[in-house]
């Protein structure tokens, strides 16, 4: 099997940043690590099996039909993955509330069964799944870091700033707050593919 | 009444879908390169949100929540469906976008032709599916108050993506840095617009 399947969307061809996809869920669930974490891995796990599931299937599922057969198989995935995070993770699923549904409409899945699980065979298909879906994490990961330190002085909820710089300790540091609204990771988004793309010049659009 | 009024005014600034909650924003910077197929989009939005919404709050009231099927007999009150809302919501989009376009393509072919290519994208659209997620999160508990939060969040969306296509058309014109040119600038000024829009946030209405 070619390796490129596997490397190429961690970075190169990565889904958030080159492809523009999967954006809603990836700005959404990182203000902390953690959630952003448990999301990356659910939907690392729902693009792989949809892609292997809907590769399999290929050959049999009608064209016209097809969008709502695809999104019968993502929404059978992503009920099973919220079932298992309400039973074992029931914290971390109440943060992530409506964004673990948001999974089946995440583009990266379409996208993904649409442009490789039906013409390729189902093993490439799940690589290809769970590596565009470490791209996405990848992505999450860099956003919500940035978003925690800066906005909560935490990494994975442990304290990184000493308490004792914060003001109302008698120090001089404020956690800063527009890092955990919304906008700010749009923000973030746009950096990471500035230095992105200054990198990889050939990405640069005229 | 009221109630209806600001919760009409509150989805469409305060909770607004895109700068509140960043739903539908794959289409949303896909289509947003010139005015007039934003406003395509836009309308195509609302009306698909303003159909479906409903029709998932009758389905969630009277099939999925727990205990909802008592009205077919007493057997029927121990039953709960929560856990196959996902599957059902989705379905019902796919087909009612699917029964629109047909419709649509039947009755009015010159909207066919501004929405057409529209209608199929937004069965993916997580504006739609997010829209009715929190319909059932928030617990709404009248057909109005349904309608109202989805016909308030699609303008929300109109409002949005118009604003977006207006300032990008503008946008072309200017000098950018080469690597932020095109996708990277575009998010950094949904991320200033999303810090302007949050000036709606203490109003209380």
């Amino acid at each position: 099997m070619d390796k490129k399947i596997f490397i190429e969307p961690l970075f190169r061809n990565n889904p958030v940043t080159v492809l523009v996809l999967g954006i809603c869920s990836a700005l959404a669930v990182t203000v902390k690590l953690e959630p952003a974490i448990v999301m990356a891995l659910s939907v690392t796990i729902v693009t792989g099996f949809s892609g292997f599931i809907v590769s399999l299937l290929r050959n049999t599922i009608p064209n016209r039909i097809r969008i709502i057969v695809q999104l019968v198989v993502v929404a059978m995935l992503v009920i099973l993955v919220d079932q298992v995070l309400k039973a074992f993770a029931y914290e971390v699923s109440k943060q992530l509330s409506v964004f673990v549904g948001l999974i089946i409409t995440n583009c990266i899945i379409m996208g993904r069964i649409e442009a490789f699980a039906l013409g390729n065979k189902p093993l490439p298909s799940l690589v290809d799944g769970l590596a565009n879906g470490l791209g996405y994490g990848i992505i999450l990961i860099i956003i919500a870091f940035f978003r925690e330190f800066f906005g909560s002085g935490t990494i994975y909820g442990i304290q990184i700033i000493p308490t004792e710089w914060y003001i109302k300790n008698g120090g001089f540091y404020e956690n800063n707050g527009l890092f955990i609204l919304p906008p700010m990771a749009l923000i973030i988004v746009g950096l990471v593919i500035w230095v992105q793309r200054s990198i990889q010049k050939d990405l640069q659009e005229k | 009444m009221q109630d209806l009024v600001s919760l009409f005014v509150k989805s469409i600034f305060v909770d607004n879908m895109v700068f509140a909650y960043f739903l539908g924003m794959c289409s949303y910077l896909a289509v947003s390169k010139n005015v007039k197929t934003a406003i395509g989009l836009g309308i195509a939005v609302i009306f698909v949100l303003g159909v479906t919404l409903p029709v998932n709050f009758l389905l969630n009231k009277y099939v999925l929540t727990p205990a909802a099927l008592s009205w077919l007999g007493p057997d029927f009150a121990g039953l709960d469906l929560s856990f196959l809302s996902f599957i059902i919501f989705i379905a019902v989009i796919a087909s009612i976008v699917q029964l629109v376009e047909m419709i649509v393509e039947k009755y009015s072919p010159s909207l066919y032709a501004s929405l057409g290519i529209f209608l199929p994208l937004i069965a993916v659209n997580c504006a739609i599916l997010g829209g009715s997620l929190f319909m059932q999160e928030r617990g709404y508990e009248t057909l109005a108050e349904a309608t109202t939060f989805a016909l308030g969040s699609g303008i929300g969306w109109f409002l949005a993506i118009v604003a977006l296509a207006a300032i990008r058309e503008k946008l072309a014109y200017s000098q950018v840095p080469a690597p932020l040119r095109g996708l990277g600038i575009t998010f950094i000024v949904v991320g200033l617009m999303g810090i302007a829009f949050m000036s709606f946030m203490g109003i209380k209405l």
